[in-house]
């Protein structure tokens, strides 16, 4: 039989101790995005479910999502999607096993930053500009 | 022999890193099978969106009660539930530290998911199938 022992498992200082990094704030970002997603997504089903419930109430919500308030939360809820999309591919490319030294690293996080401005900055010129 | 925090585990079990439940490698894969899915469907998703901007009632219903783009909305709503249901367990599981709130966290988390991922479904297959059947 082989013995059963647990490791002890090691401490580490909070986070207020380290220095603020690109890879850090990626990190913090990815999970902060993740959970806005979360939240936001209850606004499509409302937008869905007004659309199934007909013209009266769609208006309604409609007509809030046109509203200044409403389209400064769909610009916010694509640059979240897009910052968490570029976010998630970053984590694909560890997985795989690529992506581990420190300037690829460094280089990644800032590109989701960047990317994912650039990205949402493109989407709302060309919904504007076509639809 | 000073470590009171004995484990019941064998080495075997601890390498197989399934963790207590038997679900950790299954849970941190459909976490990333569902966001493989996501990057194709939430990009259609954005395109779909932004299409319906400043749409009247006629044509947003046309577009979603449209079979290709119904099918890709469900397939996202599939899709992003779970992914978010996963995403969010995780993070209850590391910052909720008591046992009862962590539960009472990971069962709303469930029944959130559950009833976004409900209504959507509903509303898509109503305005679709009621565009065939009506
Ligand atoms: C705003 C700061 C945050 C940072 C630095 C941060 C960064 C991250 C990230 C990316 C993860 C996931 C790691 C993984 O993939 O396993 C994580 C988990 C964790 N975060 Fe945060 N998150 C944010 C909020 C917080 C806050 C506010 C705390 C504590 C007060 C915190 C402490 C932790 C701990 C203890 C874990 C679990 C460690 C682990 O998963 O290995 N985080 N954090
Ligand atoms: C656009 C495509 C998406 C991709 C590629 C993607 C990718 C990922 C990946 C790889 C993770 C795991 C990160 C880790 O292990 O630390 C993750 C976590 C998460 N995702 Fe997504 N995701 C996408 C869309 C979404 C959407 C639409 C939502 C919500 C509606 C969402 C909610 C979450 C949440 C809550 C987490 C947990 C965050 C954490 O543990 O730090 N994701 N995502």
């Amino acid at each position: 039989m082989s013995e059963a022992k647990s490791t002890p498992r090691p401490l580490s200082p909070h986070l207020q101790i380290y220095r603020w990094t690109w890879t850090m704030a990626m990190s913090v970002f990815h999970r902060a995005t993740g959970t806005a997603l979360y939240f936001g997504i209850a606004l499509f089903a409302i937008w869905l479910v007004a659309l199934a419930a007909g013209p009266r109430v769609f208006n309604a919500v409609q007509w809030f999502f046109g509203s200044p308030l409403g389209l400064l939360i769909l610009f916010g809820y694509t640059w979240v999607l897009m910052h968490h999309m570029l976010g998630g591919i970053r984590h694909f490319i560890w997985d795989l096993g690529y992506g581990m030294e420190r300037e690829q690293r460094i280089g990644m996080a800032r590109f989701t930053l960047i990317a994912s401005v650039a990205l949402t900055l493109a989407i709302w010129v060309v919904a504007f500009t076509f639809f | 022999m000073a470590d009171k925090n004995v484990s019941m585990r064998t080495p075997l079990s601890r390498v197989k890193g399934l963790g207590a439940a038997g679900h950790g490698v299954e849970h941190w894969w459909v976490q990333r099978l569902t966001a493989v899915a996501n990057v194709p469907l939430l990009i259609a998703f954005v395109i779909i969106v932004a299409a319906l901007a400043g749409s009247n009632y006629a044509r947003a219903l046309a577009i979603v009660s449209h079979p290709l783009i119904a099918i890709i909305l469900l397939l996202a709503v599939i899709s992003v539930v779970n992914h978010m249901r996963l995403g969010m367990q995780v993070i209850i599981e590391d910052y909720v530290q008591d046992n009862g709130w962590r539960i009472v966290a990971v069962v709303a988390n469930n029944f959130y998911t559950a009833v976004i991922g409900a209504a959507c479904v509903f509303a898509i297959l109503k305005v679709s199938l009621g565009r065939i059947l009506l």
